[in-house]
C-alpha cells in the first residue's frame, strides 16, 4: 500500500514518526522539515499520552480531506511524546466517551482511503 | 507626534447579503464611515484595506473615485482589519497624513473554510488525513485550558447564550434570535466539546472607519474617539496555533498576550480602566481564554466571572456587546473592524439598549492564523 507521505514514518511492528530536531538547538519538530541542513531526522517515542482531544464529528471538505466518502467521525488528539515534542494527529481504537487528558496511547498504521497513514491508538489494542 | 482620532464609523450589516459583492458591501461601509465624518473621498489622504476571500480592496477607487490616493491591501488572516487599521493609525502618528480611511470587507461561501496546506507552509497529508479544520484547534486548545483551569461546558454555553441575547439588540448583527442555554448545549456537536451555536459561522459583510490626526480632527468640529493604541503581534515561541502539526513540550505565551500587554503599556491604561471590551470569540470558549490571554481575569476565574453575569452589559466588563463573532459571523476581512465600530458606538453613547452606560475606555481583540493579534485601546 502505498504511504500518505514519504519520510512521515518507519513501518514495521513498532512504527515511528519521523521528526525533525534543530542541530543548534535541540529543538524537535513533527514533521521533518526540508531544511535537513538545519535538522537532523529522528524516529520519536512510539508510544505517548493524549495531551488534548476532540472528535471530528463532520466530514472535512474534499480536497483536500481524501478519506474515504463514507464518513464516520474519528477522535483527534495532540499526543505528547516522551519529553520531546506534542505531535497532532487521528486517534483509532479508542470510544468517544472514554477519551481524556492523559491517557497512554501508541502509534499505529492505518489505511485511509487506499494509502497508509498514522493514528495513535489505546494501548491494550494489539 | 500626533493623537489619532476615529471621526467616521460605517457598516454593512453582517450577515447574508444576495447580489451584492462583498467589495460592494465595502465600498457601502466606506460611503457611511465618510459621511459620518463630513468627509468626502478626495480628502482622505490614504487608505488601507483588506479582504480574505473578496478580492482586492484597492479596486473600490473605481466606484470611491480616481483620485490617485495611495490605497495599501492588507492581506493578513483574520487580522486583516486590525492590520488595514494600524496601517491608517500608523500613517497619521508618523505625520504622513491627516485623514486616512480603513476599510475591511468580505464574502464566505457557507460551511467550513477549507484553507489549502500549501499556502500555510505545510505538506499536503496535513489536509489528506483531515486534520486541516480551524474548528479542530479551537476545540483541542479549549480541551486542554478546560482540564488545567476547570473551566466546564455550562460555561461554554453561557458565553453562548449572552452573544445571541446581545446580538438581538445591534441592528448590525446576523443573528438576532437569542437562543436558550439548553438549545445551545444540545445541539449538534461539531468538534467536541464545542457544538454547534458555540461556533462562529463564515459570513459577509464590511466596516469602514475613517481616522484623523487630532488637529483635524478639531478642525473639522468632529466629536472624535481617541485611538489611544493599535498594536499587532505575530506569534513567541511556544505559541499554540492554528495548523500547528506540533508543538513545542515547554509552552509559550500566545500572540495574545504580549500584543496586549504592549498595548496597555502604549495607552498608559490597565485592565482595570476598560469599561468595555470586544473579544475574538470564534467560538465561545475562545472568548472565556482571551478573557485571560488579554489580563482581564487569571485563568479559571472565568467560571465564577461568568456565573455571576460579569460580562454581560450592565456587568462590570461587558464582553462582545454586539453579539460578537458567534452573532455576527466571521466575514474575516471585516471581523477586526466591527469590534472598533461597536466600541466606536459604544463611547458615542449612541448603542441603544445595548449601550454601556458611562463608557470611556473600550478594549477590542481580534486572533487569527496562523497566530496573529491586533488590539485597539480607545477613549473619549
Amino acid at each position: 500500500m502505498a504511504k500518505i507521505a514519504e519520510n512521515l514514518f518507519t513501518a514495521g511492528p513498532q512504527p515511528q514518526l519521523i521528526g525533525g530536531r534543530d542541530r543548534e538547538t535541540g529543538r524537535v519538530v513533527f514533521p521533518m522539515p526540508a531544511d535537513a541542513d538545519r535538522f537532523e531526522a529522528i524516529a520519536l517515542p512510539n508510544e505517548g499520552t493524549i495531551w488534548s482531544w476532540s472528535v471530528q464529528r463532520f466530514r472535512p471538505k474534499s480536497p483536500p480531506y481524501a478519506g474515504p466518502e463514507a464518513f464516520e467521525p474519528f477522535g483527534i488528539a495532540y499526543v505528547q511524546l516522551g519529553d520531546q515534542v506534542i505531535v497532532e494527529t487521528r486517534l483509532s481504537g479508542f470510544a468517544f466517551d472514554a477519551l481524556k487528558v492523559g491517557l497512554p496511547c501508541r502509534l499505529v498504521l492505518e489505511d485511509l482511503g487506499g494509502r497508509q497513514s498514522f493514528a495513535f491508538a489505546p494501548m491494550e489494542a494489539s | 507626534m500626533s493623537d489619532v482620532c476615529i471621526i467616521g464609523a460605517g457598516i454593512h450589516p453582517f450577515g447574508r447579503t444576495d447580489g451584492m459583492s462583498g467589495l460592494q458591501q465595502g465600498v457601502f461601509a466606506a460611503r457611511q464611515a465618510m459621511g459620518d465624518a463630513g468627509v468626502d473621498w478626495p480628502e482622505i489622504e490614504i487608505a488601507f484595506g483588506g479582504s480574505s476571500a473578496a478580492g482586492n480592496a484597492d479596486t473600490m477607487v473605481s466606484e470611491l473615485g480616481l483620485t490617485g490616493v495611495p490605497f495599501i491591501n492588507v492581506a493578513n488572516g483574520c487580522a486583516t482589519g486590525g492590520s488595514a487599521l494600524y496601517g491608517a493609525y500608523a500613517a497619521i502618528k508618523a505625520g504622513q497624513a491627516d485623514l486616512a480611511l480603513a476599510v475591511g470587507f468580505d464574502k464566505h461561501p457557507r460551511g467550513s473554510f477549507d484553507p489549502k496546506p500549501a499556502d500555510w507552509g505545510l505538506p499536503d497529508w496535513v489536509g489528506e488525513v483531515g486534520l486541516m479544520l480551524t474548528t479542530q484547534f479551537f476545540a483541542l486548545k479549549l480541551r486542554r485550558y478546560m482540564e488545567q483551569h476547570g473551566i466546564s461546558v455550562q460555561t461554554l454555553g453561557r458565553v453562548a447564550e449572552k452573544a445571541f441575547e446581545n446580538g438581538a439588540l445591534a441592528p448590525h448583527s446576523w443573528r438576532k434570535t437569542p437562543v436558550d442555554l439548553d438549545t445551545i448545549l444540545n445541539s449538534q456537536m461539531v468538534n467536541d466539546p464545542l457544538t454547534k451555536f458555540m461556533f462562529c459561522s463564515p459570513a459577509e459583510g464590511g466596516v469602514a472607519l475613517v481616522l484623523a490626526s487630532e488637529k483635524k480632527a478639531r478642525a473639522l468640529g468632529a466629536v472624535p474617539v481617541k485611538l489611544k493604541t493599535a498594536t499587532m503581534r505575530t506569534r513567541p515561541p511556544g505559541s499554540f496555533e492554528v495548523f500547528s502539526p506540533s508543538l513545542d513540550i515547554e509552552r509559550g505565551p500566545s500572540p495574545t498576550v504580549i500584543a496586549s500587554k504592549a498595548a496597555f503599556e502604549a495607552a498608559g491604561v490597565g485592565p482595570g480602566d476598560i469599561d468595555v471590551a470586544q473579544l475574538q470569540d470564534t467560538e465561545s470558549g475562545a472568548e472565556i481564554m482571551h478573557m485571560a490571554e488579554n489580563g482581564f481575569c487569571a485563568d479559571g476565574d472565568q467560571e465564577q466571572w461568568i456565573a455571576e453575569g460579569r460580562t454581560k452589559i450592565g456587568g462590570s466588563l461587558p464582553v462582545n456587546t454586539d453579539g460578537g463573532c458567534l452573532a455576527c459571523g466571521e466575514p474575516i476581512g471585516a471581523s477586526g473592524l466591527r469590534q472598533v465600530y461597536e466600541n466606536v458606538i459604544q463611547l458615542r453613547g449612541t448603542a441603544g439598549a445595548r449601550q454601556v452606560a458611562g463608557a470611556r475606555t473600550a478594549y477590542s481583540h481580534v486572533y487569527g492564523a496562523p497566530g496573529v493579534s491586533a488590539i485597539t485601546i480607545l477613549q473619549r
